[in-house]
């Protein structure tokens, strides 16, 4: 992690990185605050080898020297991992309850998600944020959302999930105010799913 | 509606606060829509207005607002308060922001301790300025005993609170501020708003967000989110209603204000939320004072 970068290999972020990064928290906190709902981050610049779009610009907008990411091991090293290093200057862990954001890329190999930060009684914000980056936000097997920031229920067809995977969603929820929040992105378009978000599995 | 080109020469970084400051807000504004009514801390910064002018609701709306936003600034659920006047400048003047008064016209308000009368939109966000943002502090000082007690759900106290305003006066008399319980786990305090406008903090299709400045805490109701005002089974939770109507465009149920016009007690009462009032007038009610020269007050430009 020490090895020096070679600015040589280092895209571009945002263009203008106040507009770019307003634009993106806009669109990931009316994510977080309506869970399910899609949004398209397409105006975000090219992440390199191994992120996604999406992925590359909820990094760009929320990472920075006082988080402390825990990075997929495909991304450690790499390309994606110099681009972040260089643009956000995060400190990175290899510990998952050190983690303020993990960015997860092969979530099949990935710690369960107990196993990332839960949060303080007192302090519950002190919780990890997944960045979880699927192949697709749609075509999966559907689920069913309620909560806060849903009117009624809102389905939702994540694709790429590996079998369980829900069943661990729903026992972060059941634990509230403990709990991981997800950011799901997949290609140019970002949902998020809050910890207060309750799931129905279809034929449960 | 009046729309601000860039300027040239910017003394202040987009939005006035420096990027970190925002990420770090935003970063707080997203835990804080995950645990709807949770105080979330954030490192407030000095702002060019006074703790108590509203530097949470400021810093709130800094984080979040883009040059696209229409930004809507009230006092008391008044556009042409010295207060609202200043903060809409303020963002006019460092965010190129376009400016309203139109509630529906807006994408972004900030409130002190109102929500407006019109009902909010998918799409809108609401930022309230907070002074105090702990709704146990007159119950209990210190802050890690108010922090543990949201932490276990200990809320017996301020229910103690609201039998003792029973047992004194045969009500529970508190009028603003008035607690409510979010999705039955955190006990919040809805900032200063009368009680008259605790209904519309359940339910509501925009974005709320609370930032309290001296005290560092940020927090949130998601829209669609369940709000309880505390209240007892034989006690139920009430808000105001006045006798009298809106003396200028005659509205029976908005909030009103009590004006006093004179020194022999003369008095009146209107809509504390002018844009209310004001396309009520335009769209033709009148109320008994209509002609009264106080409403030729919004002709004022802002």
């Amino acid at each position: 992690m020490s090895a020096l970068l070679d600015l040589a290999d280092i895209a571009p972020a945002f263009p203008d990185p106040t507009r770019g990064s307003q634009a993106v928290f806009r669109k990931v906190m009316e994510a977080m605050a309506r869970p399910g709902v899609i949004h398209d981050l397409g105006f975000a610049p090219d992440a390199p080898q191994g992120l996604d779009r999406a992925a590359g610009a909820v990094a760009l907008t929320l990472f920075d020297f006082e988080t402390r990411i825990w990075l997929d091991p495909s991304l450690r090293g790499g390309l994606a991992e110099g681009w972040i290093r260089f643009h956000c200057g995060p400190p990175l862990t290899q510990d998952p309850m050190a983690a303020a954001f993990a960015l997860v890329t092969d979530l099949a190999s990935a710690p369960p998600v107990a196993a990332f930060n839960m949060g303080d009684a007192k302090y519950p914000d002190r919780s990890t944020t997944l960045v979880i980056q699927l192949p697709s936000l749609e075509g999966g097997p559907q689920v069913v959302l309620t909560g806060p920031g849903i009117k009624t229920e809102m389905p939702l067809s994540l694709a790429g999930l590996p079998d369980g995977f829900w069943a661990q969603v729903q026992a972060n929820h059941e634990q509230f105010q403990f709990g991981v929040d997800f950011i799901f992105v997949a290609g140019d378009r970002v949902t998020a799913l809050p910890r207060s978000t309750r799931i129905t599995i279809k034929g449960d | 509606m009046t729309a601000r080109p860039n300027e040239p020469e910017r003394y202040y970084n987009y939005a006035y606060l420096d990027e970190q400051t925002k990420r770090m807000i935003r970063r707080a504004i997203l835990k804080a829509l995950a645990i709807p009514g949770y105080q979330a801390p954030f490192g407030s910064r000095e702002m060019p207005v006074p703790y108590g002018w509203g530097t949470g609701g400021i810093q709130l709306t800094a984080a979040i607002i883009g040059p696209d936003d229409v930004y809507k600034c009230i006092d008391q659920g008044a556009d042409d308060t010295t207060n609202a006047v200043s903060i809409r400048r303020f963002f006019a003047q460092v965010a190129d922001v376009a400016t309203t008064e139109e509630t529906a016209e807006a994408t972004i308000i900030q409130t002190r301790h109102r929500i407006p009368e019109k009902g909010l939109t998918e799409g809108q966000v609401l930022v309230f300025q907070v002074p105090q943002p702990e709704p146990l502090r007159g119950l209990e000082a210190r802050e890690t005993e108010t922090r543990a007690m949201h932490a276990y759900e200990e809320y017996g106290l301020q229910y103690v609170s609201l039998y003792e305003s029973v047992a004194a006066h045969g009500y529970i008399a508190s009028t603003v501020g008035y607690p409510t319980m979010i999705e039955e786990r955190y006990l919040m305090s809805p900032s200063p708003i009368p009680k008259f406008d605790n209904p519309k903090l359940g339910q509501n299709p925009a974005i709320l967000l609370f930032g309290a400045g001296r005290e560092k805490r940020i927090y949130a109701v998601p829209p669609y989110t369940n709000v309880r005002s505390l209240d007892f089974e034989d006690h139920p939770f009430e808000t105001q209603t006045w006798e009298e109507d809106c003396a200028l465009c005659g509205a029976q149920e908005s909030y009103l204000d009590e004006v006093v016009l004179d020194d022999s007690g003369e008095r009146m009462f209107v809509c504390s939320d002018s844009n209310f009032c004001a396309e009520r007038r335009a769209a033709g009610h009148a109320g008994p004072m209509a002609g009264h020269q106080l409403a030729a007050l919004d002709k004022e430009p802002a």
